[in-house]
């Protein structure tokens, strides 16, 4: 990827973070939140290459723990935003389950 | 195998879809309807993401990266289906801190390799760095005060400035490492052991009741770090997606700072959110205290019962009493609505969220502006442990540090009781002029007892 185009993929996702969040309700910002925290464990993958190409024992370690931090980020971050959402109901859902 | 088909245009075909499946995951789950369905997208792209990556040219030691994998993810998983709702800010922070290392040892083994290629590389490798390295320390450091592991915010006469030389530094080394790329290795563990520090001690003196800020902006800065790593090992899944959380965790974090009036140069520097010093404004008047069962009649022939919850119904877990009480009132007939403050607890949304866990519908819950008028035609407006939000000196004493800040119109409502602890001042350490006005009771205790009391002296009424 040459830098421009990697500069325009930078600017066009900015906006796009932007824009998909400012419409949001209060009620969603700590779940937001919490599915944001979760979007960027993405950093697993890189944590994964990072180790895969490691040679030394010192670069070798920090891939270790690299990886064991990215895939608790996004790991956890999905539970957590998870068990959130699923507990998001209308009064019109409640009453349909029968558990107002 | 078809000749055009390769393992890399696997890898790219998957993370172009990754990066399409996150964007509409965020964009689901900004719409309560839709949201459950938002972190189920999420999750998928996440997965495609981790699979396809095994298949990366190159890759080995699949002997460490498994167990890696397994014992971050196990634990994860084991620690966010136990934790309890009102923990969940800092579980936020935790696992959002373990992103920003993940992202600072992606930087550390292409800096101690000397891998990167350029100056440019370089560069944004040492500034994702140290970003990633300050949301791991300074996160872990807010964990520990959600988690009330460390009480004491520290602070001392010339912090600002100790800060911004252990940033000059740590930006020092970085660049010398930036600028060879073969520093020795002494120089790199010196730029992280900075950066680390760096976020021990930002983090230290804010005070509890700027966290959800604080958190919100080291969740922007984890992603703004996988972004740039993601640029240094030409991953355009992490750009993307680090980049979409970069931007939308700024825009959060300024949301929240406003809902505050704080600017978040203010938040960070200049350390109120803990004790706020002196006691501003004189407050005139009593406070008046009342019996829960004087309380339980008054709403139970109210008309409409506006709740405000905040920080005390977290703590003692009343979330779960406060509805039954607002379902009891429901079915003598009364309106009962719920009123959130945007910083109401320690992250915004963070009371719907336990009203949610209690089973309240959402469209029960109202937030600033939507409620604000409705206060005029309430019978009762039920403080549940909030304190500076409904705190009316906000618009009148320009002396005062909330001064400005937007709050919900309680004392508006034509009795105000307020169901507190002690006789304390707030998180702000600022009196709250609602609590000795004319139409304020106070009925004091724990707020799940005093639920409970309400409760009960609601049923008495018959």
């Amino acid at each position: 990827m040459t830098g421009m185009v990697a500069l325009y993929i930078f600017m066009l996702a900015a906006f796009t973070g932007y824009e998909v969040i400012s419409r949001v309700p209060v009620i969603l910002h700590t779940p937001l939140m919490s599915g944001s925290n979760f979007v960027h464990g993405i950093v697993l993958v890189g944590a994964m290459v990072a180790l895969g190409s490691a040679t030394t024992p010192l670069e070798k370690a920090i891939g270790f723990v690299g990886v064991l931090l990215a895939a608790g980020n996004a790991v956890g971050g999905y539970v957590v935003t998870e068990r959130m959402l699923e507990m998001f109901k209308s009064s019109g859902q409640r009453k349909a389950k029968g558990t107002h | 195998m078809p000749a055009w088909f390769s393992a890399s245009l696997a890898i790219q075909a998957s993370y172009f879809v990754t990066a399409v499946l996150f964007i509409m995951g965020l964009k689901r789950m900004s719409s309560p309807v839709t949201a459950r369905s938002g972190i189920l997208w999420a999750g998928a792209g996440m997965g495609v993401a981790t699979l396809i990556t095994f298949l990366y040219p190159g890759m080995s030691n699949y002997e460490l990266i498994l167990p890696a994998m397994l014992v971050g993810g196990v634990l994860a998983w084991w620690s966010g289906k136990r934790v309890a709702m009102t923990n969940m800010p800092q579980m936020i922070a935790l696992y959002n801190g373990m992103g920003g290392g993940a992202a600072a040892a992606i930087a550390a083994v292409e800096l101690y390799r000397g891998g990167t290629s350029g100056y440019v590389t370089g560069s944004l490798a040492v500034l994702g760095g140290i970003i990633g390295a300050v949301s791991f320390s300074g996160s872990l450091i807010a964990f520990g005060k959600l988690q009330g592991l460390i009480n004491r915010s520290l602070r001392f006469s010339g912090q600002q400035i100790l800060n911004l030389a252990v940033l000059a530094a740590a930006l020092a080394l970085g660049a010398m490492v930036a600028a060879h790329f073969n520093a020795s290795p002494a120089i790199v563990t010196g730029f992280f052991v900075l950066a680390l520090v760096l976020g021990v001690t930002m983090t230290l003196p804010i005070g509890g009741a700027d966290m959800p800020v604080v958190i919100s902006l080291y969740n922007a800065l984890t992603g703004l770090a996988v972004g740039l790593e993601g640029f240094v090992l030409d991953n355009a899944a992490m750009i993307i997606a680090g980049t979409v959380v970069g931007s939308a965790g700024t825009l959060l974090t300024q949301l929240m700072a406003r809902a505050m009036n704080r600017s978040l140069g203010n938040v960070l520097f200049s350390g109120f959110g803990d004790t706020g010093g002196e006691a501003t404004g004189t407050v005139t008047g009593s406070l008046k205290p009342i019996e829960a069962a004087d309380v339980g009649v008054m709403m139970a022939f109210a008309s409409k019962v506006i709740v405000v919850p905040g920080y005390g119904m977290a703590v003692a877990q009343a979330q779960h009493k406060i509805w039954e009480l607002a379902q009891l009132l429901i079915e003598r007939g009364v309106t009962v609505r719920f009123a959130i403050h945007p910083v109401a607890g320690r992250m915004p949304g963070h009371m719907n969220v336990l009203l949610a866990e209690a089973g309240v519908p959402y469209d029960l819950i109202s937030d600033l502006d939507e409620i604000n008028a409705e206060f005029e035609t309430a019978d009762v407006a039920l403080i549940i442990g909030a304190n500076d939000v409904v705190n009316p000196v906000a618009r009148t004493d320009k002396s005062s540090p909330i001064y400005g800040m937007p709050i919900l119109n309680a004392d508006k409502a034509k009795n105000v009781i307020v169901i507190k602890r002690g006789k304390g001042a707030g998180f702000s350490g600022i009196e709250n002029a609602l609590f000795y006005l004319d139409n304020t009771r106070m009925l004091y205790g724990d707020a799940q007892k005093a639920a409970g009391e309400l409760i009960a002296a609601v049923k008495a009424v018959g």
